[in-house]
């Protein structure tokens, strides 16, 4: 009896401490539309965030697709460790938590008017609008790579259908093949990606197709966990030794391609013609189209007030996620999903008139590099209001250590598991 | 026993008001709700997990969870990626954060766990554990909440104690010393954290 007594008492000291800690948010008011177009992580963080926060606020989220296929992990889709179907979240999720989601693309937003427009003609008003556009890609960026092209050789850099088609052409490959993947120059989404897939194809040829090779022609002369990675491609693939499964070749020694010859299944450079059993070609990247119909964004970025995300461009309009230049976050998931909170409280504040709560940002972002093998890294991330500026927190975040044991490695492969499991109900519910 | 609990919990709800009174007096100050977002992407909506390994910690006491903070940003407690998020965040922001997730629920679905060892654990538990783990390891009294607790991130946890990379207090040595003594060693740690996993 004692101790029931005393969890009674837990309970209700930690429900004064819940409101007692919410005390600055007491005098939210009734009422306020809000319109989230794009029902990705961060879209959808958004919609949940807002109505989490202030259950009187009307939702609608907008987004063309039922289902949405998470980015991340889709690496573990092409190694044949994961099935596709693990990566899909439905919005069922949204509307319990009384988001109002309709399944439509949005053709139009018009800030003067507060008003969004569908292909389906619908319209929608809207106090606010938060916009998580996604990426695009630069299609002619490189000549030769288009749309059509992506079906033949595939970026499977919006996960799905391009997904499983890789994963196929993998499983089709013959053994002594080579795996051609075209990297983008920055800025793009996921930025260790890349890297992370060549080392997850390898490891799938490794065990299956062990004459095979895996060759990265890169449009940049760095990438992000290089040293990590070519550690970790040092102990399983036999990087750096003759018989490597995996070459990387730098912009510097000619990896920048300059033409895709989709017939003849070759990366042309600036040297050589490399031909491939299966290229992988991921395009360059810029904001979803949404950013640029609606007047967004600048070059190939939406420009955003770091701490609220709205729109540098037009007002009463925020733009997150991997679309918005937020600068030194990494267009990741996490990023996303971390800055629509921020968003969804700014828009809360601005709404009723109120100053915007001081932003906290955090990403964290896993790599697979191979059996029981991960690393990390992450950035814990303040508001610099005279800046305008995301600052990363001096002395914190940063890469797994070079030197950790082969349990940590292991232990951040089941640290990744629950990041995944944990973010995308976070996300979706 | 009593009196002394409730004296805590009493403070600890004046030093809550204080700081939810200094929160709404400006706009720069600490906003708990903002700081604790941070963690959900990890820890589960709420502090909840789903698991398996990144440990809940909705419930947590603040003792233990501001201890656990700054022994992470020292490095005196081992971790994979905590020391460096640790680092991202304040004393004062973490005080404020271990307040938010004192306030909320530990969720317990269930874990899939050996029903046998679960028997046999609880049976050790109540000898070797229960006097810091109080109520089947629900109460962490500056000590972690064992109940419904990931069971990976307990194994690991466990692990590190007796390879001595995280140390230990005197009387929680003791316990782990007598349990591996006289019930078979390490292995005797199995069927404790089946039991305290499945604990819903």
């Amino acid at each position: 009896m004692f101790t029931i007594d005393r969890r009674k008492f837990l309970t209700l000291a930690g429900a004064s401490t819940a409101s007692l800690i919410a005390a600055p948010h007491v005098a939210r008011a009734a009422g306020g539309k809000v319109v989230v177009i794009g029902g990705g992580p961060g879209g959808a963080t958004a919609a949940r965030y807002l109505r989490r926060m202030d259950p009187t606020v009307e939702v609608t989220l907008i987004e063309a697709n039922k289902d949405y296929y998470t980015c991340f992990m889709s690496n573990e889709v092409l190694s044949g460790e994961r099935k596709l179907d693990s990566l899909r979240f439905g919005f069922d999720g949204l509307a319990k938590q009384g988001v109002k989601v309709v399944h439509d693309l949005v053709t139009g937003i018009d800030g003067a008017a507060k008003s969004v427009t569908t292909k389906g003609g619908q319209k929608f008003a809207y106090d606010r609008c938060i916009v998580a556009p996604g990426i695009d890609f630069n299609w002619s960026a490189v000549p030769g790579y288009s749309a059509e092209a992506a079906e033949k050789l595939p970026h499977a850099w919006k996960a799905g259908p391009q997904t499983t088609l890789l994963r196929q052409q993998l499983e089709a490959m013959p053994d002594g093949g080579v795996f051609v993947m075209v990297s983008p120059p920055n800025p793009y989404r996921c930025p260790p990606g890349p890297y992370e897939r060549a080392s997850l194809v390898a490891h799938y040829l490794k065990h299956h197709k062990p004459k095979s090779k895996v060759i990265i022609l890169d449009a940049k002369d760095a990438f992000p966990k290089q040293k990590l990675f070519e550690q970790a491609w040092a102990k399983f693939y036999g990087f750096g030794t003759p018989n490597s499964m995996i070459e990387w070749v730098p912009a510097a020694k000619g990896g920048k391609p300059s033409e895709i010859d989709v017939a003849g299944l070759a990366v042309k450079t600036e040297f050589d013609t490399i031909k491939g059993a299966v290229i992988n070609v991921i395009p360059a990247q810029k904001a979803g189209k949404i950013a640029f119909d609606a007047g967004l964004t600048e070059g190939n970025w939406a420009p955003v007030n770091k701490g609220t995300f709205e729109s540098k461009k037009v007002a009463g309009i925020h733009v997150l996620g991997d679309g918005a230049d937020a600068a030194v976050m990494p267009k990741s998931g996490y990023s996303a999903n971390s800055q629509a909170k921020v968003a969804a409280a700014a828009v809360l504040a601005m709404m009723k008139g109120a100053p915007p709560p001081t932003p906290a940002y955090v990403n964290t972002c896993y790599s697979i590099a191979g059996k029981d093998h991960a690393f990390s890294v992450a950035g814990v991330y303040t508001f610099d209001a005279e800046k305008n500026a995301i600052a990363e927190v001096k002395d914190a975040g940063g890469l797994s250590p070079m030197d950790a044991s082969a349990e940590d490695r292991k232990r951040e492969v089941a640290y990744a598991e629950s990041w995944f499991r944990n973010i995308t109900h976070d996300i979706w519910g | 026993m009593i009196p002394s609990t409730i004296h805590r919990l009493l403070r600890l709800a004046a030093l809550v008001g204080a700081v939810g009174a200094a929160s709404a007096a400006g706009a720069q100050t600490i906003n708990a709700e903002m700081l604790a977002n941070t963690c959900a992407g990890c820890h589960g909506v709420n502090g909840s997990s789903k698991g398996p390994a990144t440990p809940t910690i909705a419930s947590l006491s603040t003792d233990y969870f501001v201890m656990s903070m700054k022994d992470y940003k020292s490095g005196k407690r081992p971790s994979t990626v905590m020391a460096r998020i640790a680092k991202g965040y304040s004393d004062d922001d973490i005080t404020a954060m271990a307040k938010y997730f004192q306030s909320k629920p530990f969720a317990r679905p269930g874990q899939m766990v050996d029903a046998a060892k679960a028997k046999q654990g609880k049976a050790l538990a109540k000898k070797y554990c229960e006097s810091c783990h109080e109520d089947e390891g629900r109460i962490g009294e500056g000590v972690g909440v064992l109940a419904g607790q990931m069971l990976t991130y307990m194994q690991y946890s466990t692990a590190d104690f007796v390879s001595g990379k995280r140390e230990m207090e005197k009387r929680q040595k003791a316990k782990f010393d007598a349990l591996m003594k006289e019930q078979g060693g390490f292995e005797a740690f199995d069927p404790i954290l089946h039991y305290y996993a499945g604990v819903k």
